[in-house]
Parts: C-alpha cells; sequence; structure tokens
C-alpha cells in the first residue's frame, strides 16, 4: 500500500451539501479533503458576459435527459454561486407529502417542526436578508401589482443577498461579481478552509471502492479548467467517511458507476428523481396596460420594461401554498429573470399558429425581450425520473466545452405531475392575463424535456428501504459510512426553492457523520458554532444530539 | 477562404439557422437568408461563426448536418412534388414555409434525429440571443444584431452592468397571511 493518499473525510462536491459537512468535519478535528470538479472562481473572475467560456458557462452545466433537463452548479460552491439565492423554507405541509408510494414519504423523524432547529442553524451561517418593497426590483414589483389586482397576496422572498452591495445587474446566474450573494464562497468554505479542509477543484469523482479494513478508495480525473470534454489521469484518496455531495444530477450517477465495487445499491439509487415540479411561464407585458391598470411607472416615462434589470426571483405569490388543498394541487408562483441563451429558446409565442418555439413570430417575440416577466412554478411532481446506466466518465457524455452535456435521465410526468402544472399555468394566465395585462405561455417541453434548476430526490432519505436510498441519518443503506447530503437525499418536491432545505437536512446530517467517523476512529467532535461563531443555533439543536446519533 | 464544398456546406447551415431566427436578406442576390423578417437573424448575429467555433461540440458534425438537411430537404420536395432549383443545395432551394415545415417536422418529439437538429438550433438561436461566441461588451459596441433586438442596455464605462434605478419602491400587494416573522411559508 503506497502511493495512495489518506484522509479521514472525503468529501465529494463543494454545494451546500459539501461545504456544510466540510466545515463541521474540519471544526471538529476531522481531516478532510473536498473534491469538486468544476473551478474555483471568485470575485473579479465572474465576469458578465455570455461568450463561451466566461463564468456564465464555465460555472454549471446543463445536461439534457430524455423528458428532463437538468441545470446545476460546476465550481466550487456549487449551487451557491449560481443560483438565485433564495432561502425560503418548505411548507409544513411538504413533509406529510405521500407523494407516488402512497404514504408519508418523509422520515417519520422529519417534519417542519423537527427541522426548524436546523433551518435556524442554516439561518446562522449564511446572511439572509428579509427583502422590503424597497428591494424589490421592477420585475418583482410588476408581479407583485398583478397578484393584487387579482386579489392575491405577494412576498418579498427572503434571500442570501447583502442588499447593500446590489447593484440589481442580474448577472448573478454568472458568479456575483459585487460579492453581494452571500454564497457558500463567503459562508462554510472559507470557515472550513480555516480549520484545514483542503478543497481541490477540477477533481471529477469517477467511482467509489471498498477496501478490506472498511475503508473506501474514491478514485478521480483531473478536469482541464476550460474545455471539461479534455480530463487527465488523476488518482486515488482513501478515506474512512465518504460524504457524497455532488448534486441530484450526479451522486447517484457516481453510486450507479461504483456498484461493480461496492456491492449492490439500494433500489432507490438513481430512481425517485424529482424536478421541484418546474416549469416557466413567460408573460409578454402590455406596456400601456401595465400603466393604466397597475398605475406603475419606473420613473423614466418607461411602465416597466426591465426585464434585465435586477436580483433573480424576489417576489413570490404562496397563496396555493395551503396545506388543506389536495396533494398535487399546491404550488408556488415566483418572479424570476432567467438570461439568454436559456431563457429564451423555450419561451413559446403565446397562442402561436406556427411554430411557438422558433421562426418568424418568436423573433417578434424576442424583440419585446425587455417586456417580459418569467414565472416559476414550484409544484408537487410525482418523483418519476429515472436514471439509466451510468456514462463511463462523468454525469454525462460532454457536447461543448463547457455546459451542455446528453445525460441519462428518464423523466415522463404522470397524470398527477401534468395537472399540477396545468393548475400551475393556469392560475398564471389568470393573474397576468387579466384586463389585458399580458400574453402568457409555459415554456415548451417539446425542446429539451421539461427542465429543472433544483434537482431532487435521486437518493433519497426515507424511513422504507425499498424507496429510499438512505435511513433518516442519511447513511447510504448496507454501505455504512457512506453519506450522502446534497439535493439528492431530499425526499421529493418542495413546492419551494429547495436550497435553504437541502441545507437544513445536510446540518441536521452532521451528527451522524460525526458519530460514525469516531466510530472509526477518527478523532472528531461535534458542536462547532456557525461559521461566525455564533452560538445560538447550536444551542438550539443540543437536545436533538441524542437521537440522531443512536443507530 | 472556403472551398466550393465549404460554401454550399455554409448555405445549408445558414439557411437552417435562418429557419430559427430569421432575418431580411443580407443582398438581393442571398439565397440561404430567406428574408422572412425585418432586421439581422441568427445569420447575421454569427451562427456560422458559433457553430464552427469547437468550443460548441458541434464542428465535427457540420458536414454531416448539412447532408443530412439536404437529403431531407430532397425527400421533402419529392413527396410533395415540389422541384428543386439545383443551383442551389437542397435545403436553400426550399421556400421560407418549407423550411419551416421541415425543420418543426425534424425537432418533433419521437423523430429520431430530434437531438441533432435541437443541438444545432439552440447554437443558432444562441447566437442570436447571447452572442456566445463574443464577449458581449464587444458584441454590443459592434452593434450585434440580436442583442440589440432584445434591448440589451449597453454597460457603464467598466464594461459591467449596474442598475442604480431600479425598484418602484413602494408596497404593492398583501403579504400571505402565513407568513413566518423572518419571511417564509408558515
Amino acid at each position: 500500500m503506497t502511493g495512495i493518499e489518506r484522509t479521514d473525510v472525503l468529501v465529494v462536491g463543494s454545494g451546500f451539501g459539501g461545504a456544510i459537512a466540510a466545515y463541521h468535519l474540519a471544526a471538529g478535528g476531522a481531516k478532510v479533503v473536498v473534491l469538486e470538479r468544476g473551478p474555483w472562481l471568485n470575485g473579479e473572475d465572474f465576469d458578465q458576459d455570455y461568450k463561451l467560456g466566461s463564468s456564465y458557462t464555465r460555472a454549471f452545466d446543463f445536461v439534457v435527459g430524455d423528458g428532463m433537463s437538468i441545470l446545476g452548479g460546476n465550481c466550487v460552491g456549487g449551487g451557491s454561486v449560481v443560483y438565485f439565492a433564495a432561502m425560503p423554507r418548505a411548507p409544513r405541509f411538504v413533509f406529510e407529502r405521500h407523494g407516488s408510494i402512497g404514504r408519508r414519504m418523509w422520515p417519520s423523524a422529519v417534519s417542519r417542526d423537527t427541522l426548524e432547529p436546523w433551518y435556524d442553524r442554516v439561518a446562522e451561517s449564511i446572511p439572509i436578508t428579509q427583502q422590503t418593497w424597497t428591494d424589490v426590483p421592477y420585475a418583482g414589483g410588476l408581479w407583485a401589482a398583478a397578484c393584487n389586482h387579482a386579489g392575491r397576496t405577494a412576498n418579498p422572498v427572503p434571500a442570501a443577498i447583502d442588499t447593500t452591495k446590489c447593484v440589481n445587474c442580474n448577472w448573478m446566474m454568472a458568479g456575483c461579481r459585487f460579492d453581494a450573494k452571500k454564497s457558500l464562497l463567503f459562508t462554510y468554505l472559507p470557515a472550513a478552509l480555516a480549520h484545514g479542509a483542503e478543497i481541490r477543484p477540477l477533481h471529477e469523482v469517477q467511482k467509489i471502492e471498498r477496501n478490506h479494513d472498511g475503508s473506501y478508495r474514491v478514485h478521480y480525473d483531473l478536469m482541464d479548467e476550460e474545455d471539461y470534454r479534455l480530463r487527465s489521469d488523476g488518482g486515488a484518496i482513501d478515506a474512512k467517511i465518504i460524504v457524497l455531495a455532488a448534486g441530484a444530477g450526479a451522486t447517484p450517477v457516481i453510486l450507479q458507476r461504483s456498484e461493480p465495487t461496492l456491492g449492490t445499491m439500494p433500489h432507490a439509487v438513481g430512481r425517485y428523481f424529482s424536478g421541484n415540479g418546474e416549469r416557466l411561464n413567460t408573460a409578454i407585458l402590455n406596456e400601456d396596460k401595465v400603466r393604466e391598470v397597475l398605475g406603475l411607472e419606473r420613473g423614466d416615462g418607461l411602465a416597466y420594461e426591465a426585464n434585465q434589470i435586477g436580483k433573480g426571483p424576489v417576489v413570490a405569490n404562496w397563496d396555493r401554498l395551503d396545506g388543506s388543498l389536495p396533494e398535487y394541487e399546491r404550488f408556488s408562483l415566483e418572479q424570476l429573470y432567467f438570461p439568454p441563451g436559456l431563457g429564451t429558446i423555450l419561451a413559446q409565442v403565446p397562442g402561436a399558429q406556427g411554430p411557438s418555439w422558433f421562426g418568424v413570430d418568436k423573433k417578434e417575440m424576442l424583440k419585446r425581450w425587455r417586456s417580459w416577466l418569467i414565472i416559476f412554478q414550484m409544484t408537487e411532481d410525482d418523483n418519476e425520473g429515472v436514471f439509466g446506466p451510468p456514462p463511463a466518465k462523468g454525469n454525462a457524455d460532454r457536447l461543448s466545452q463547457q455546459m451542455l452535456g446528453v445525460g441519462r435521465l428518464r423523466y415522463d410526468p404522470t397524470p398527477n405531475t401534468l395537472r399540477g402544472w396545468a393548475l400551475a399555468d393556469a392560475e398564471c394566465k389568470d393573474i397576468l392575463e387579466r384586463d389585458g395585462l399580458a400574453e402568457v405561455a409555459a415554456w415548451t417541453n417539446d425542446v429539451v424535456g421539461a427542465y429543472t434548476v433544483h434537482p431532487l430526490a435521486s437518493c433519497r432519505i426515507g424511513d422504507d428501504p425499498a424507496t429510499s436510498a438512505l435511513d433518516d441519518r442519511h447513511e447510504l443503506r448496507g454501505h455504512p459510512g457512506i453519506f450522502v447530503t446534497d439535493g439528492s437525499a431530499v425526499p421529493g418536491a418542495l413546492t419551494v426553492n429547495p436550497a435553504m432545505t437541502i441545507s437544513a437536512l445536510a446540518e441536521r446530517a452532521i451528527p451522524a457523520i460525526v458519530q460514525a467517523a469516531q466510530d472509526r476512529g477518527v478523532d472528531v467532535t461535534y458542536g462547532a458554532p456557525a461559521p461566525d461563531g455564533s452560538t445560538n443555533g447550536r444551542r438550539g439543536v443540543a437536545d436533538l444530539l441524542p437521537a440522531l446519533t443512536r443507530r | 477562404m472556403r472551398t466550393p464544398e465549404e460554401e454550399l456546406r455554409t448555405m445549408t447551415l445558414e439557411a437552417f439557422a435562418d429557419t430559427i431566427v430569421p432575418g431580411e436578406k443580407r443582398s438581393p442576390g442571398d439565397r440561404s437568408v430567406a428574408g422572412a423578417s425585418t432586421g439581422g437573424g441568427a445569420v447575421q448575429a454569427g451562427a456560422i461563426e458559433l457553430l464552427e467555433w469547437d468550443a460548441t461540440g458541434l464542428t465535427e458534425g457540420l458536414d454531416g448536418f448539412s447532408s443530412a438537411l439536404d437529403a431531407h430537404a430532397t425527400n421533402y420536395a419529392a413527396e410533395r412534388g415540389v422541384t428543386l432549383d439545383d443551383s442551389v443545395p437542397p435545403f436553400v432551394a426550399l421556400d421560407f414555409a418549407q423550411r419551416t415545415e421541415l425543420v418543426r417536422i425534424l425537432t418533433t418529439p419521437g423523430h429520431p434525429e430530434k437531438a441533432l437538429w435541437v443541438s444545432l438550433a439552440l447554437f443558432s438561436n444562441m447566437a442570436f440571443d447571447s452572442a456566445a461566441h463574443m464577449h458581449t461588451v464587444d458584441a454590443l459596441a459592434a452593434g450585434h444584431p440580436g442583442l440589440l433586438a432584445l434591448g440589451i442596455e449597453k454597460p457603464g464605462p467598466d464594461g459591467l452592468w449596474r442598475f442604480p434605478e431600479f425598484s418602484y419602491g413602494r408596497e404593492l400587494a398583501d403579504l400571505h397571511p402565513d407568513t413566518t416573522p423572518s419571511g417564509s411559508p408558515a
């Protein structure tokens, strides 16, 4: 045994799930190595540029599957660098959902009440701003005014944005040039580094094997920093504990590829994938009606024409987050900016007679781009996604140097999911087409399938071994010492943006991971404060620890 | 300098890109661009430059795309009794409505080659809506027809976008009654 590195804890991925685990394990005294397949970008690397090869394409990954495409992060900080920073907690009813299995899909130990102290830990660790109406950009204001006009409510969404630094440039999907977005690059990751964790970018994990002593060997390739089609031989690291947090589109693929060297995977690995029920509608606003009906003026003679201005999703309608409604009929409607390149090709011409996503009428629609308002629907889908056999390397067969790849996910929406989407579409139309304010059409699924920016549940927690890959402590069934803490562990759609819930679940998973590390002889303790030293959150979860570490 | 074969390939690919985002003819004799819309379309926006950049991953397949598209056009014309002008590639010889119909058929769910044609459409559209082969600041300065058509604002003197005016600045709706003090659904 020579030439193989050793560490106590090997973390795969540096997004919410990986960063939170890396921080706590390193702060507790373990030797931690984080392998991240994407580049390490900071500050001025985040250019405002649509050119292929800019941070806009280097930092995220678009994988086209059969019936569903996934947009995910691909850089140090993962999803936190490319997301729009909305951080709401999930509504209470979500945890009682039955979904496709006909009984409660969440573990009995997890409810909104039991997760609340873990949400609090996250809120103490990532600065989250409860935005006010003066923080709300024109697009959010318009959505709020339209909701109000239709007799609905509207809420500014809590976000991990320092509004004093935000310049409303709407480039945040390319990373934040102005350090206004409080991504993991400012919170858990520097704290993990301060405690000795190593973060290695451009290391793509391919497979895991089990050693005779019960530890694990993780094999990785080294990736070119700009052309991700190019890779070179990497190496392997042995670790006593593995924390998989490569994202819901990649974690199950790594496990599938590892089956020959790890042994049989739980049935639910790569199954029960949820797109968080996501769907987008584009409204083409009538500027005159915006002025007349809603009484809105920008102050420069324009009523709206501000699609480019703002900071991601800022205002959401939560009237249909009503736990008394039947499952699949509950959803939120959130105003969202989606940049060109991704947000225009799938937009359909409302009421199109000819082709709806390309051609003459589509070009005319593009000319009115500044008057677009995009509404992001998060509904309750049916966990119907299934990953096919993994590709030879990575999570997809890459086509272009960054961004575009072809994956193995199959997603065939059930009537439940389709009905939820139709209800959300109808609600959008009812609100925005009222009194001629706009014309609305949903994005087409005919081009690249349905589309999610919040992939979930491909390796989920649960009490039933038949339908969950992980126990309620996030340990992979049948493979002690392997934990999954990213979005793939979330059992199903959340009806709101999932980053806050992914993070709370990761925080909740830590005590058991620490316990497992201790059981394997690692000198590590649980109990680090928040990354900034605050301790209220730690006190809040103290009573919960015995139940979480008991096997 | 392009070879005669490359000229023909380019004409076919231009005609495809122009079907996705149509533009006006570059000259009266322009055969690739059908002239179905005013202002520049995907071709003027740089679709061929983008497709010929190997970063897209399509470059090596462009000969195949072009010949396959022309073969589809030949079959399409034969099935409908359309006589094609053989001085240009078959897809270029179709009129705009016929090009549109053929692209619609090739990109319809269930078509065995759908993924190929969708990827060509994605990059054709991307040339227009984001000038993915150019730095955005340079594209705007050069009058890129797609970015101008979208109405993308010019950046500030340092090449960065900032919008100091961004909000209506007033309460525009009541909050949902079941909202926690920290702003989440209750």
